[in-house]
């Protein structure tokens, strides 16, 4: 758990050199603060599970056994990129790991994960379905209507509503007015648990109970994990709008300093295996950066390819190549 | 051999594939319990149980997530707008979600969505539009439009077993007015993407898709009874992919092209025709191409207001003498 905390911080780092210099193709969108919130909530599933990220939920595609220079590839719009070169960001689906790729307009993930855990629950398989959202994306009427179909259909899945205080510029009690975002989630008649969102174990734990309640026929279940975005929506953001007291406030609960707090208090790791840890993720990301910029955009006539399917065109998946047979969640 | 109208075709193309395939299943408002808003799914919640025949919320956007989610995981959904104006609250969905699916990740969204369109029944703005070209401009859709029983029955069949997404616009004017001879049973599959010829003629093509098919024949047998014209008839069936290779060979047997749809003029789908016809075929043209279409305005209620909006029969005689004396 602490290597994927680890990887998605410092591959973001990595990210941020690349954007300055350059190699990031279009925004970079950052999710610092919020990692253990996406790490202990997809520890929570089992393989042949499914899960759709949104923007800030990196970890939880490592997780579910992404390999980091994939997201390299992504963002810098690569041919062997989980989209080819088509999508950025997160927006993959890759069926054997069990991702789904969100897109820009919010709160739609939902609505799309509901089918597959409708095809679950019509097929009598005990699979479960994970998506997040932020509290901005909680207010579009997708996200309304998802929450609707999954409440009305009694579906095995789980949203982990994301209160990281900013929609882009807007501050969260511009997006409801309620002081308790539970209380959104409430509304809908589903079992709804809060947690501090920064706590990796805290969130795992009521991950693995909606979970197992989901998986056992128990329907839908909502965590709001309460949390900060410690940077803007994207690299061009400069953040000029939030309180420096308020970001100062949140610095000292961040998330990974607090899980390496628990790993030596607790004795699962001495700080030479922290070390151990950070050092391999380091040469993972460098390898892996390597590997990447090395690598070609993808030729320009494949944008006409894949609108429909067409076996005599279409290249091969392009995420077969990603996986190894022993592919799927951890 | 029985009779079977345009509405019997589309209940039993439904029927034979959630027969044939257990994957196929049906998901919208009201489609369980009450058998739907034309009763086209009557009798399906006891035949199918309700894992198949799903009622869902008031919930365009998530019905047709939903589609997609379960389009993904090797399911063939039939998602049911209950008027296919009740799109809208559905189009970031298709347009931004299905449509892009593939193109995006590799991943395909064969969902088929289907819902009455078009006018003549009196049920004004919100119960008459036809959306086609609403959705003409995005990559990744498949559109089809039927006439005839058959085609209602080929083409939705065909549409549920495409590996992408299919908008699937029945037109609600021909629910019961429209029946022919088939077989209880028969496996009829229209290839999508090509168009029919409805009525074969030489002086000039009209073509058309939808309840307008039926105008245009009314008008051509008119133009061959009083002025002795012989007019060709093209049914689109499809509207995207569209069979140009039809009308541009048409109309370099004929010279004259006549487009009619329901839809409005403005940015309506003739629009596109007419440029591709003129990029194809310019020098076979022996006249400019014409539309007859809606009028740009929503459509309305009252019955004079609608006979007015609607293009008439009329309307396609006069513009096809017109362009006979060109």
């Amino acid at each position: 758990m602490y290597r994927f905390l680890l990887l998605t911080r410092t591959l973001e780092e990595r990210l941020e050199s690349l954007f300055k210099q350059g190699h990031v193709i279009g925004g970079l969108y950052r999710c610092l603060g919020q990692e253990a919130t996406a790490v202990g909530s997809a520890w929570a599933l089992e393989k042949g599970d499914w899960l759709a990220p949104s923007i800030r939920d990196a970890g939880a595609l490592y997780v579910r056994g992404l390999p980091a220079i994939e997201m390299l590839r992504q963002y810098t719009a690569r041919a062997l990129s989980p989209c080819a070169g088509k999508d950025n960001t997160t927006h993959f689906t890759i069926p054997e790991l069990g991702l789904l790729g969100p897109i820009s307009p919010l709160g739609t993930q939902l609505c799309v994960l509901n089918g597959v855990a409708l095809a679950f629950k019509q097929r009598g398989e005990d699979r479960v379905c994970l998506t997040y959202q932020g509290e901005g994306a909680s207010r579009t009427g997708a996200s309304h209507e998802g929450f609707a179909m999954a409440a009305a259909l009694n579906l095995p899945i789980v949203v982990v509503l994301e209160h990281n205080r900013w929609s882009f510029g807007t501050p969260s009690n511009r997006a409801a007015a309620v002081e308790d975002w539970a209380d959104t989630a409430g509304a809908y008649g589903l079992p709804v648990r809060s947690v501090d969102g920064n706590d990796l174990l805290e969130v795992y734990e009521a991950s693995r109970q909606a979970v197992e309640r989901a998986r056992s026929g128990g329907g839908p279940g909502v965590i709001v994990a309460e949390t900060y975005r410690m940077l803007g929506h994207a690299q061009h953001d400069s953040q000029r709008y939030i309180p420096p007291e308020e970001l100062e406030e949140w610095r000292h609960r961040d998330p990974i300093q607090r899980f390496e707090k628990v790993l030596l208090d607790d004795g699962w790791l001495s700080e030479a295996g922290l070390q151990e840890i950070r050092d391999d993720v380091d040469r993972e990301i460098t390898e892996s950066v390597e590997t990447v910029l090395a690598e070609s955009y993808p030729p320009s006539e494949s944008a006409r390819t894949r609108v429909f399917a067409d076996p005599a065109l279409d290249p091969p998946e392009p995420w077969t190549r990603i996986l190894s047979p022993e592919a799927g969640a951890r | 051999m029985s009779e079977t109208t345009y509405l019997e075709a589309i209940r039993d193309a439904m029927r034979e594939e959630m027969l044939r395939d257990d994957s196929v299943f049906i998901l919208g408002e009201d489609v369980g319990r009450y058998g739907g808003a034309f009763k086209i799914t009557e009798g399906f919640l006891d035949e199918f149980g309700p894992d198949r025949v799903i009622d869902t919320p008031i919930s365009e956007a998530a019905i047709v997530g939903a589609a997609i989610g379960a389009a993904h995981m090797g399911m063939r959904p039939i998602a049911e707008m209950q008027f296919i104006d009740f799109i809208a609250p559905a189009f970031d969905m298709i347009v931004n979600f299905a449509a892009k699916s593939r193109y995006r990740t590799g991943i395909g969204a064969g969902i088929v969505i289907r819902g009455p369109c078009g006018g003549g029944a009196r049920s004004g703005p919100f119960h008459s539009q036809n959306v086609e070209s609403f959705f003409a401009n995005v990559p990744g859709l498949k559109m089809v439009a039927p006439a005839t029983a058959r085609d209602a029955k080929g083409l939705l069949i065909a549409a549920i077993r495409d590996p992408d997404p299919v908008l699937y616009f029945e037109h609600k004017f021909l629910y019961r007015r429209i029946k022919e001879e088939m077989a209880p049973g028969e496996e009829i599959v229209v290839p999508i993407g090509e168009a029919r010829l409805h009525r074969e003629g030489t002086d000039l093509t009209i073509v058309t898709y939808g309840a307008m098919v039926w105008k245009s024949a009314e008008a051509a047998d008119r133009l061959a009874e009083e002025d002795g014209a012989d007019i060709e008839v093209i049914d689109l069936r499809s509207i995207r992919p569209l069979d140009i290779d039809a009308i541009v060979g048409s109309v370099k047997k004929t010279g004259r092209l006549l487009i009619v749809h329901e839809a409005p003029k403005f940015g309506g789908f003739a629009g596109e025709i007419t440029a591709q016809v003129c990029e194809e075929a310019f020098e076979w043209l022996d006249a400019p191409i014409r539309r007859v279409t809606a009028i740009d305005t929503p459509v309305p209620y009252a019955p004079t207001l609608e006979d007015y909006y609607l293009p008439q029969t009329e309307d396609i005689v006069a513009a096809a003498r017109w362009l006979l004396a060109y």
